[in-house]
């Protein structure tokens, strides 16, 4: 068998798009089945229900979607509630959310649906990522579908009123932090906000809002459908469930695939990916969740289980579960460096940590990457992230800091390597004559 | 109340303070550079960091984290440490090392805390970044290489100045703080921005080198430029004024202070009367003070009483005018008017004429009805205040007059005495409804010849709803000039049968007329022989046939008695320009020679007599208690006609000698009247 999951439970049934995406083919597949009895059963059921199913946020931090809900007012007083979809997906080596918008979009406007008369919210905004033109077009039609079919809007088949609007952003990273997008929604510049207060209290504007992660959405109607039980019974437990798993790089066949969670990192790389180019003894190090999460080794890699618990004690992280695969040809002084200058670009530069901080980094790193660097300034590079990590208004700061400290935390021979290589070439460094002494 | 516990000490606290104030109360010193407790909490230069249990395992932004009960914090642990010497040395990577040439050094937050906080040595070695200088207006110099991106005059210029000119570009280390394609800010407290950069980016314009913080000697004392008062501390050196700054006040300025009160020094040293002169055949001659004060005497001498008259000026002290009050009334004179811009006040209850509600109760009015003012022009830092009140809710403001941008919305009724006649319901309904409801008339309104009926007009309409209570005194006049209270205290008004500035000017009215710094009046009309007592060469000097060289506000001390008539005290922070002397010794030198001599030879005695005679003055800094009064005497019924009210303060920028000869009023001036065209448009 190829993978742990099976056919049968796969949430995302037209994941590489080869059935069709609209209302009536989401309709055979099991979406909008269903869902206004699922209503009917009250929301506390529902939050229960998400909370017993052990969902935990699939955007990155894992937070339990069950819990962020029920952070929501329990009544709806002066101010109107409001769920905000992140669908600007733009950490590197993630790519699962744009395969549910354009496959699978009514599975996500019915997990709103349900997610929003859980919480009591009469709208949803849904952020999407700049460059997502075509998943843009495609949400848009498969929204007007479900209005045409009076699944939403005013007076709807399901009894909630609920409109969903499509806002596509302008192609910032940081306006995928929860509340750089609430700003960037509200028309402002996408600059994170001071927490507290949190956005369940105070969030678009002003009101209480909740901001999932597209997955996480999606992903309710099925749950509910199927029974939470059924849903944790995937994974180990506190890492339950199934999930999109991203694979990139060196790996013979690169895909986006659901699987089990807590699946052996090795066997979903094996089994989906094909392989490391140039087999498994070629792997010179994984990068499991998106540009942010510490790169491990191979060592590592072989026992790691793709779940939340098991990256945090190899001291990395799931993330989104976007698996960037480096084999031995590949130079990861260059390829860190390369990610600190995308956490560079990407900075606010709101708070001073970050604003200078991700620069120093980049440009230490590429004098790295060549070895014109003195071996005192990887202990002065491991310093500075750390005065980057937890310094900072949002978690950009420690998404650019996490990398670096990866990379030396392993990789820590290889810098030295290149800058001895670097100046034994070279007469003028100490040890060596220099012609005018 | 709540506690909680200070590196180990219980403080108390109130519900709602910021763990940052909350270590403060304790006594702990947070450093910061971001945070200002006037301002919107920023949260982002980050040193402000503390550790707080319970709490996550990282330090906390102490400036945006509420306190709460049962919390612990900690301002002196390793993390703290290692915490902001992180943060300032992300904070110097990028700051450039001239000190020795910035503006700023020596007062600067950066240069103090980096002793403070900071580690001993670099160990940045890239290149440091650079960034463009900005133009943003003649009162602010940018040096925008040094800026820390704390946003404080981002903040500044938005909230409390009303106009959103500066912001933030770009992100990450590009982020620039800029205005919209180098435009101007186009605001009258530009000049706070300076103070509150924390560095040396912006700095102030027209002082750029010209002096070293620490060569300055500092004197506390009091504006003029408005009739607010505001606390400033002028700055000199040798005998130079080199420049104000604000004091704290909560009462009047807070701590703004309007680019006219700050950036009006340079007009201290241009066109300075430094020595007396004497009319001689047609062309002025240098004199002694014996020969120029013998030439007045002579003249008030020879004239009879009801033939020579006082005007006093707007920036006068209330001792020079007493003092010239008591000669000219010794002397038989009824002829002595203090109000250049002929509003009809000064008769009645001293309530007719301040600003009852005081500048910081306004902020309590929940209904303003203004009429005839543009407070942005005449009174920046109350329109501030208005700003604050309208942006913090709960207050309808409703205008007659200008219809001008007071950047705060407000219902616009109508243009002048017609509007008042006949009262849309709306207007009234806003007073009536409102449980404090206010006035505020300037002197757009109450000058000319329908003033009294204006005033009396808006008098019964206050009494009719309910602005002046038992309880509660809404009716506020708002001046413009600093001197203008004191004189109506004092009853520097005509006397019974007495002729007002408008008629002692007409030709023929009076044979010695006497300009006490009087130069907001065109004496040119009059043929009297004229005598000005003043500091500058302005239009009082201009065709003046003796002229007094006085003392300008800098150069003397002196009461003045603010809008909301608060005595205040200003002091002398430098001497009189050459011979020039202090105003009220030269009348009372006078006062000898014309055989009246007045009953005090030292500033004392005549402080003391101005109290005896007047109590109110000896309420030195306090402001008035509110007292209800009958407002609906005020005035005189009449025909309130069809008049438009406009500011009488046509250009702020030169409306008195003082700014009249600075530089920096003129540019300030041209840019109002005409901003610069600018390569987009």
């Amino acid at each position: 068998m190829v993978g742990i999951l099976e056919d049968k439970d796969r949430i995302f049934t037209n994941l590489y798009g080869f059935h069709d995406w609209g209302v009536e083919g989401a309709k055979q597949r099991g979406a909008w089945n269903a869902t206004k009895d699922m209503l009917d059963l009250g929301r506390d059921w529902i939050i229960n229900n998400v909370k017993a199913s052990g969902l935990r946020g699939r955007g990155g931090a894992g937070f339990s979607t069950g819990l962020k809900w029920s952070f929501m007012p329990k009544e709806v007083k002066d101010r109107p509630h409001y769920l905000v979809i992140n669908a600007d997906e733009s950490e590197p080596a993630t790519c699962k959310d744009r395969e549910i918008m354009r496959h699978d979009p009514h599975l996500l406007i019915e997990g709103a649906l349900i997610a929003s008369f859980a919480m009591q919210a009469h709208a949803c905004y849904i952020y999407l990522r700049g460059e997502y033109v075509l998943e843009r077009e495609r949400m848009e039609a498969a929204v007007k579908q479900a209005y045409e079919a009076k699944l939403i809007g005013k007076d709807n088949v399901h009894g909630w009123d609920f409109d969903v609007y499509i806002h596509h952003g302008a192609g910032a990273y940081i306006c995928g932090e929860e509340t750089a997008l609430l700003e960037s929604l509200e028309g402002k510049k996408g600059q994170p906000r001071l927490k507290p207060p949190f956005p369940a209290g105070a969030g678009l504007y002003g009101c209480p809002t909740t901001v999932n992660n597209v997955e996480s959405i999606a992903v309710v109607g099925t749950i509910l459908r199927r029974g939470a039980d059924w849903f944790a019974s995937f994974g180990r437990p506190n890492n339950t469930g199934t999930k999109l798993m991203s694979l990139s790089g060196h790996v013979n066949t690169p895909c986006v695939v659901e699987e089990a969670m807590s699946i052996p990192l090795r066997q979903l790389i094996e089994d989906h990916g094909g392989g490391v180019r140039g087999g498994w003894s070629n792997l010179k190090a994984i990068i499991p969740g998106g540009a942010s999460c510490p790169v491990i080794t191979r060592e590592q890699a072989e026992t790691v289980l793709m779940d939340f618990d098991s990256m945090r004690e190899m001291r990395s992280s799931l993330g989104t579960a976007g698996v960037t695969v480096m084999d031995q040809s590949t130079d990861i002084v260059k390829a860190i460096a390369r990610i600190s200058y995308f956490f560079k670009h990407e900075s606010c530069g709101q708070c001073t940590p970050c604003r200078e901080g991700t620069g120093w980094m980049w440009r230490v790193l590429e004098r790295m990457a060549v070895g014109e660097a003195d071996p005192s300034e990887i202990d002065l590079l491991l310093d500075v992230a750390g005065q980057v990590e937890g310094h900072t208004i949002c978690a950009l700061g420690d998404a650019a800091a996490w990398p670096v400290q990866g990379l030396i935390r392993h990789f820590r021979h290889e810098i030295e390597e290149r800058i001895a290589n670097y100046r034994s070439r070279r007469a003028n460094f100490a040890g060596h004559a220099i012609a005018a002494e | 109340m709540p506690v909680a516990k200070v590196n180990g000490v219980e403080t108390e606290f109130e519900p709602g303070m910021t763990v940052l104030q909350v270590a403060e109360r304790a006594g702990q010193e947070i450093p910061r550079f971001c945070y200002h407790e006037r301002l919107s909490i920023a949260g982002n230069c980050r040193m402000c960091l503390v550790e707080v249990k319970p709490g996550p395992p990282k330090p906390q932004a102490s400036c945006a984290l509420p306190a709460a009960d049962g919390q612990e914090i900690f301002t002196d642990t390793p993390m703290v440490k290692k915490a902001r010497e992180g943060v300032m040395e992300f904070l110097l990577i990028n700051h450039p090392l001239d000190c020795p040439i910035c503006d700023q050094g020596g007062e600067c937050d950066l240069q103090d805390q980096s002793m403070g906080y900071g580690r001993d040595g670099s160990r940045y070695a890239e290149n440091k970044r650079a960034v463009e200088e900005k133009h943003m207006g003649p009162t602010i110099k940018t040096f925008m290489t040094r800026c820390i991106q704390c946003t404080r005059c981002v903040r500044f210029i938005t909230e409390v100045a009303g106009v959103p000119d500066i912001g933030m570009i770009s992100r990450g280390e590009d982020a620039e703080i800029t205005t919209y394609l180098e435009k101007s800010v186009a605001s009258e407290l530009s000049g706070n921005v300076n103070d509150l950069c924390p560095v040396g980016a912006l700095t102030h314009r027209p002082w750029q080198y010209h002096y070293r913080p620490w060569e300055l000697k500092k004197t506390e004392t009091i504006d003029v430029m408005d009739a607010l008062g505001s606390n400033i501390r002028a700055d000199y050196r040798g005998s130079e004024v080199m420049r104000v700054l604000p004091r704290v006040n909560e009462g009047i300025n807070e701590e703004w202070l309007s680019d006219k009160s700050r950036y009006v020094v340079d007009g201290l040293t241009a066109r300075r009367l430094d020595r007396p002169w004497i009319r001689e055949n047609g062309k002025l001659r240098a004199a002694t003070w014996n020969e120029a004060l013998d030439a007045v005497a002579a003249k008030l001498k020879a004239a009879s009483a009801d033939r020579i008259g006082v005007i006093a000026g707007d920036l006068q002290d209330a001792e020079s005018m007493k003092a010239t009050l008591d000669l000219f009334r010794a002397l038989g004179s009824k002829n002595t008017d203090s109000r250049q811009d002929g509003a009809v006040l000064g008769y009645g209850p001293r309530e007719g004429w301040l600003f009852n509600t005081g500048l910081e109760g306004i902020e309590k009015a929940d209904a303003v009805l203004i009429v005839g003012v543009n407070p942005r022009v005449e009174a920046p830092l109350l329109n501030a205040r208005l700003r604050k009140s309208w942006i913090k809710g709960g207050v309808e403001i409703a205008v007659i007059g200008e219809q001008a941008d007071l950047t705060f919305d407000y219902a616009y009724l109508g243009a002048g005495s017609k509007t008042l006649a006949k009262l849309p319901k709306a207007a009234t309904d806003l007073l009536n409804k409102a449980e404090r409801p206010a006035i505020i008339v300037g002197s757009g309104a109450l000058a000319g010849e329908g003033g009294a009926a204006v005033l009396n007009a808006l008098g019964a309409l206050a009494k009719k709803t309910g602005v002046v209570t038992d309880s509660w005194n809404g009716f506020n006049v708002l001046h413009h000039a600093a001197a203008r209270v004191a004189g109506l205290d004092m009853g520097f008004v005509p006397a019974e049968g007495g002729l007002t500035v408008a008629e002692m000017l007409k030709p023929g009215a009076l044979d010695v007329l006497f300009l006490l710094g009087a130069d907001e009046v065109d004496p040119t009309g009059s043929n009297a022989f004229r005598v000005y007592l003043g500091s500058h060469g302005d239009r009082g000097a201009h065709g003046a046939d003796v002229i007094l060289p006085g003392a300008a506000y800098t150069e003397k001390s002196g009461i003045y008695v603010n809008t909301e008539g608060r005595v205040q005290l200003a002091e002398r922070v430098v001497f009189p320009k050459g011979e020039a002397k202090e105003d009220w010794a030269i009348i009372r030198a006078l006062s000898a020679r014309v055989d009246q001599t007045l009953p005090y030879d030292t500033l004392e005695q005549l402080r003391a007599k101005l109290m005896g005679d007047h109590p109110t003055f000896g309420r030195i800094d306090y402001l008035p208690a509110p007292v209800s009064f009958d407002v609906a005497s005020l005035g005189a019924k009449g025909d309130l006609g069809d008049t438009v009210f406009t500011s009488v303060v046509t250009d702020p920028y030169l409306s008195n000698p003082i700014a009249r000869a600075s530089a920096t009023m003129a540019e300030l001036s041209a840019l109002r009247i005409a901003p610069v065209a600018m390569a987009a448009e």
